[in-house]
């Protein structure tokens, strides 16, 4: 995808419909964020109707509400429990069936879905999160065909951050809250003094193509500054933020005795790896039915936090919580640079929020960084 | 016959490097043994008088046991030392020594050596830091045994 | 789409099993012609049961001939241990990086294995005997539980029998009739005859057994650099997507499973990493 627009449009709500009604007409399924039990979720929407119009959130350790904003946005809160993985990546997918005929074996595999996605209100954090992905599984020497059929056709409407969560490090994470890649359109929502107006700029041609069928006019030089300033009042009001040089801290770190302070914390109860929109692995399962001909496998989400995860006969490896914490934050902002060349953290602070004991990835790495600051005293 | 005998411990790779004065006194001490397979260079519960430097033929470290028989607790082979009681009190062997092989090797009279050893404290201690090491290797090793490490696994 | 996906196995058939030791049991697997890199691994599924990885132990001179050899210690290799000849096998494979052939040419080598890890050096074995010419000195040293527990014991007296390789086996605990070595194969390493300017080393077996047999070759003066190590982690994928096994910065399916010691020392040094 492009490097972000050169020219910028002005859309009102009206646009936003347009633009939603011709992507369905275009065959894409629209994905978007929608209020569902008491939270943002990212679920199948319609149109405009059914975004969480006037919804705001407030966000810290191991807390989340939906709030009342007083105002008729429509985008004017933080990122909600889940990401885009769970469509790119699902959860559960069946691998293959085998089926036993007489003397043979049969393999047989699901056609890929033929769904064409659009994501809308992506946001910045998130669209780093799937670059992500597509380097662990169709960035390598081998290619991941399931991931590789959802990814490919994805239409993405971006939104650059009106608000900053109270657990967002994206700031210090150079991940956002302006997205600057990976998007077809991306939008910056413009509300206040009685005007309630998207910023759009094009990403792509597919995007500049849908823009121009849309109800739209140039954006002014006001505009565009004006929402520049939005995202400029997001970056400096992150709720959080992360040590600089913080791959390096804690790869030097990996006996601190901070991991046993956080390992008495930590309940291992997986939610962090759940809500990472860049955590990616999984385990598989087979099943078969009682005679035996047919069986399948599946795979699923597994987590670096359960004991199994490790498990080589005769024990696991990581049998204390201390270590499996320090797998997944190590892993998360160090070794992933080994491994993939980036980070595997975009500063979007679901772990921090949705931990149930309120464990903070950037308190523990400046626990860490302030410990060696004062001559490595521990 | 005894600069025959120089040579040999001079050469024998436990006594590497030794100075020259040091291997005329571990001489004083010594002689050449041969030993026909099958038979004991020493027996567990024997007065630890005479230890040997193996210069040829692998000797086994055995235990009796009535049920299991003969349980082979390490093997040793040229180059090492076999039998380490007579360093400390009270100078008896815990295993038997038997030859697995025809056996040559140096004999050393584990009194004699102590004699010499307390006498120079310099000689002593050069014969404690070349004996120690085996000592520690054959703990460790025995550690390994212990935890069974193929067991497990692969 | 008829994209390749490394995730779905195909069906081989089990040509011919053999038991080895207690619980051990090689598989002779038809699968074509198959080409692999000694110290590669494949992922063997038993339908309805599960998947696992298993190295490859056959001869990479003869892709004909599909060879596993396989300990029962879980469902899977258990089921993999039971399998009948003719039984379906579900095949992904071969992964991994295996051992430094190519590099190995011209040096004395020496292979020192503990229990089962004798299976995936055993084609790196084959490998230097049919090429023999292009190697220094080739040593290998064996460790074994018992004499009961010595795999491939007919292969390790017909190479003891060779005049151009030192062949020799130790176990950590014999009674009666054995008369051959007894101790930790640590102690085979210190007695052993090679240039350690010129040598490598491949080691595979228990990861206690590999560290302190990587020190005792370090002592004698092995460069870290030339002694590689096979390692073990729990695999579901082979290919580096399913994360489980990570070991610091690599992933032991994809980068290895064969490393170097220079690579692995100070990872090996961290506990449950």
């Amino acid at each position: 995808m492009g490097e972000g627009a050169s020219a910028a449009a002005i859309i009102d709500e009206t646009g936003l419909q347009a633009l939603l009604d011709a992507l369905r007409a275009r065959g894409f399924s629209l994905l978007g964020p929608t209020l569902r039990d008491g939270a943002i979720v990212y679920d199948e929407i319609d149109g405009v109707a059914d975004l969480p119009r006037g919804c705001g959130d407030e966000q810290d350790g191991g807390h989340y509400r939906v709030t009342p904003r007083g105002d008729d946005a429509l985008f004017g809160y933080a990122v909600g429990p889940q990401s885009w993985k769970r469509f790119l990546h699902p959860p559960v997918l069946r691998l293959w069936r085998a089926r036993r005929e007489g003397d043979d074996m049969r393999v047989e595999t699901d056609p890929e879905t033929s769904e064409k996605y659009a994501f809308i209100g992506a946001r910045s954090c998130e669209l780093h999160a799937i670059a992500i992905q597509d380097r662990v599984l169709i960035g390598g020497e081998h290619v991941d065909p399931h991931y590789r059929a959802r990814r490919e056709g994805v239409f993405v409407v971006a939104l650059n951050c009106g608000v900053a969560g109270g657990a967002c490090f994206c700031a210090s994470m150079n991940t956002g809250p302006k997205a600057t890649f990976g998007y077809d359109l991306a939008l910056t929502e413009l509300i206040g003094d009685g005007r309630h107006e998207f910023l759009v700029e094009i990403g792509t041609e597919a995007g500049g193509g849908l823009l121009g069928a849309l109800p739209h006019r140039g954006a002014s030089a006001s505009e565009i500054a004006a929402a520049q300033a939005v995202v400029e009042h997001t970056a400096a009001t992150m709720g959080r933020e992360m040590q600089p040089d913080v791959a390096a801290l804690l790869a030097r770190n990996l006996e601190h005795p901070r991991w046993d302070e956080v390992a008495t914390r930590c309940l291992a109860c997986t939610n962090c790896t759940m809500v990472c929109p860049t955590c990616f692995c999984t385990s598989v399962e087979d099943t078969s039915d009682l005679e035996g001909r047919e069986s399948a496998r599946a795979r699923r989400w597994d987590s670096c936090f359960t004991l199994d995860f490790s498990y080589i006969h005769g024990g696991s490896v990581r049998s204390s919580a201390k270590s499996r914490y320090r797998q997944w934050m190590t892993h998360k902002l160090s070794t992933w640079h080994d491994q993939f060349g980036t980070t595997g953290c975009v500063g979007c602070g679901r772990c921090i929020v949705w931990c149930p004991v309120a464990i903070d990835i950037t308190e523990e790495a400046r626990a860490i960084a302030e410990s060696e600051a004062k001559g490595g005293e521990r | 016959m005894i600069e025959g005998l120089e040579h040999i411990v001079a050469q024998h790779a436990f006594f590497a490097g030794l100075d020259a004065p040091f291997v005329a006194l571990v001489c004083g001490c010594a002689k050449n043994m041969r030993f026909d397979a099958g038979t004991y260079l020493f027996r567990e519960g024997e007065s630890a008088d005479w230890f040997y430097l193996l210069r040829d033929g692998r000797a086994a470290l055995e235990l009796r046991d009535p049920a299991r028989g003969a349980v082979t607790l390490q093997t040793l082979a040229q180059g090492e030392v076999c039998g380490l009681s007579w360093l400390v009190p009270p100078y008896r062997w815990s295993y038997d020594a038997r030859a697995l092989e025809s056996v040559r090797a140096i004999a050393i009279d584990a009194a004699c050596l102590r004699r010499k050893s307390e006498a120079d404290p310099r000689f002593g201690y050069e014969m404690m830091k070349r004996f120690m090491p085996p000592l520690v290797e054959r703990l460790q090793a025995a550690r390994l045994q212990m935890i069974d490490v193929y067991g497990a696994h692969g | 789409m008829a994209d390749y996906d490394p995730m779905i196995p195909r069906v081989a058939r089990v040509r011919k099993t053999r038991r080895e030791i207690a619980d051990v049991a090689t598989l002779e697997i038809d699968a074509g012609d198959f080409s692999f890199a000694p110290g590669q691994f494949d992922m063997l599924t038993v339908f309805g049961v599960g998947e696992a990885a298993i190295s490859v132990s056959g001869d990479p001179a003869d892709p004909s001939r599909l060879v596993h050899t396989i300990r029962a210690v879980g469902a899977v290799s258990r089921a993999l241990v039971d399998l009948h000849v003719g039984a379906p096998i579900g095949l992904r494979g071969p992964f991994g990086r295996g051992w430094p052939m190519q590099e190995a040419r011209g040096r004395d080598v020496i292979v020192v294995a503990g229990g089962l890890g004798l299976a995936p050096l055993r084609p790196a074995l084959y490998r230097l005997f049919a090429e023999r010419e292009n190697y220094g000195r080739v040593i290998l040293l064996y460790g074994a539980r018992s004499p009961q527990d010595i795999l491939y014991r007919d292969e390790l007296e017909q190479w003891r029998g060779r005049l151009d390789a030192e062949v020799e086996a130790t176990v950590d605990h014999a009674r009666g009739e054995w008369r051959g070595n007894v101790g930790v194969v640590t102690g085979l390493v210190a007695r052993a005859a090679f240039d350690a300017r010129n040598a490598l080393a491949m080691l595979c077996g228990p990861e206690i057994m590999m560290r302190f047999v990587a020190d005792a070759l370090g002592d004698r003066g092995v460069a870290p650099e030339r002694i590689y190590l096979s390692m073990e982690r729990n695999m579901k994928c082979a290919i580096g997507w399913c994360g489980h096994c990570q070991f610091g910065p690599v992933f032991i399916c994809r980068d290895g499973p064969v490393f170097s010691y220079a690579r692995l020392r100070g990872l090996l040094a961290t506990k449950e990493l």
